[in-house]
């Protein structure tokens, strides 16, 4: 039998888990101008999958994550976030 | 030098107990419900008096009872829970989560009928209504076989070669509520069977992450793995048995026991807490001349299928003794089984099934000896029919049909 993968389950016999990074769905991409963000923090509270992070200070998306939804920059009070296509 | 073993009068529940304490789980997680419930309230006894060091983790529910020792075994953390009838069919949905997620859990099952109507009485069941759910069963005879069958049942959880979660079922009331002596071993001796190993899969409380991710490319192959881990299973229990015997000095024949077999050409077919009346059937038709014999199922799932062809091979007739009912084919579980199993012979023995001991009640010797008697006649051309109710008068399906 050929398999497609070394996982038994979602792990594998190396006590290594099946990580599948749902970033890769997404069509669009959340892209913050720093110079516009006021710290508000609404990108982080509203995101439903928890990728906008406070990245020491400042704020970051994780695109391991994000989804591209877009609610961060139908939320943003200041447009400090627009989507833009993946290429 | 400390006894190798220690011999108590205990009741099947409290039996269950001993062999969990003995087995140091890091976390119990259990909701009480009849039968099962003195078993639960041994291991807190257990805790307070500070022979169990596990977390035992109160909940609202069955449901939450599997999920907390999901994600305990998720962590690497060795398990143990129980339950019985309504509390399974309430924890059903994790119930099948653990099994497809491969962990290597152990809990117990107290098999009981399904309501409605409203009993809390034994049968089998609850257990049988879940048996695809990917998890491997084992059933017992005795008291000695609940200790011995938890112990086992962790080292073939967390083998390697297996990493699937075991489901140890004992018969509600007739083996929970009976008192018999016990053997319990010293904690040395299973220390020494049972070592700890390092368990994946290992989800990491600093790195919080959902642990069923999308993988519908995988699925197929997951299952085909599950499949492959549960045929590996049954070899697996006998070789694990064997190591058993030469530690404990006690053995069950591994997936099946075949007792007074080998010449026999009438044999009975039946697992849990009835197999113990049987044997006295079988002893006392073969003080009469009859060459009768005995299989006891043991691995319920997956099931024994190579070993039930080699023991039924030849036979002119088999009994099966059923303690629930199976609606999508109006006879017992066991029945469908075995008629599946029974089809890679090319001579197959006459095959009748006995309904009995639903909701608690009795299968007495009577009613082997008598099931025996038409098993035995019938492989001569007498009169038979594929399902008799123990206990209802008349000929099946002649007026229902």
């Amino acid at each position: 039998m050929k398999f497609l993968s070394e996982y038994e389950a979602p792990w594998s016999s190396g006590a290594e888990l099946h990580v599948i990074t749902t970033g890769e769905w997404r069509y669009q991409r959340p892209v913050l101008d720093l110079g516009k963000c006021i710290k508000c923090a609404a990108c982080c509270l509203f995101c439903p999958t928890g990728s906008f992070k406070d990245d020491g200070g400042r704020f970051a998306v994780d695109l391991d994550y994000c989804k591209g939804c877009g609610i961060c920059a139908r939320v943003c009070p200041v447009g400090a976030i627009t989507m833009e296509r993946e290429p | 030098m400390e006894a190798q073993q220690e011999r108590k009068v205990l009741t099947g529940n409290a039996v269950a107990a001993h062999a969990v304490r003995l087995c140091k789980p890091d976390v119990i997680c259990a909701y009480p419900i009849t039968p099962q419930t003195e078993l639960i309230e041994t291991l807190y006894r257990f805790q307070a008096e500070g022979t169990v060091d596990a977390e035992m983790v109160d909940v609202e529910g069955d449901h939450s009872a599997m999920s907390v020792l999901i994600g305990a075994s998720s962590v690497g953390a060795r398990t143990f829970g129980a339950t019985s009838a309504q509390g399974l069919f309430f924890m059903f949905e994790p119930y099948v989560f653990a099994a497809l997620q491969r962990l290597p859990m152990v809990m117990v099952n107290v098999n009981r009928e399904a309501m409605s109507p409203n009993t809390v009485a034994g049968s089998e069941q609850d257990i049988f209504m879940v048996k695809d759910a990917g998890w491997i069963q084992l059933h017992v005879e005795s008291c000695q076989e609940i200790l011995d069958a938890i112990i086992m049942a962790y080292k073939l959880a967390e083998d390697p070669d297996v990493m699937v979660p075991v489901t140890v079922c004992y018969d509600g009331y007739y083996l929970s509520y009976l008192s018999e002596p016990v053997d319990i071993p010293a904690q040395r001796m299973v220390d020494r069977f049972l070592p700890r190993r390092e368990m994946s899969p290992r989800l990491d409380p600093e790195m919080p992450m959902t642990i069923t991710p999308f993988a519908d490319s995988l699925v197929a192959e997951y299952r085909y793995k599950h499949l492959a881990a549960l045929q590996r299973s049954r070899a697996k229990l006998e070789e694990i048995e064997g190591e058993f015997q030469h530690t404990f000095g006690r053995s069950y024949g591994g997936q099946i026991e075949e007792y007074r077999c080998q010449d026999a050409d009438t044999v009975l077919v039946a697992m849990g807490s009835c197999v113990g009346t049987a044997r006295v059937v079988v002893d006392r038709k073969r003080d009469e001349g009859f060459k009768v014999g005995l299989v006891k199922i043991r691995m319920f799932r997956p099931f024994p299928r190579e070993r039930l062809v080699a023991a039924l091979r030849g036979k002119t007739a088999v009994g099966v003794m059923d303690r629930n009912v199976c609606f999508g084919w109006s006879c017992g579980h066991l029945m469908v089984e075995l008629k599946a199993a029974l089809n890679d012979l090319e001579r197959r023995p006459l095959l009748l099934d006995f309904i009995g001991g639903l909701a608690g009640a009795d299968i007495t010797l009577e009613q082997i000896g008598k099931a025996v008697d038409t098993v035995h006649l019938a492989g001569r051309g007498g009169q038979w029919q594929e399902v008799t109710f123990l206990g209802l008068e008349g000929r099946q399906g002649e007026k229902d049909a």
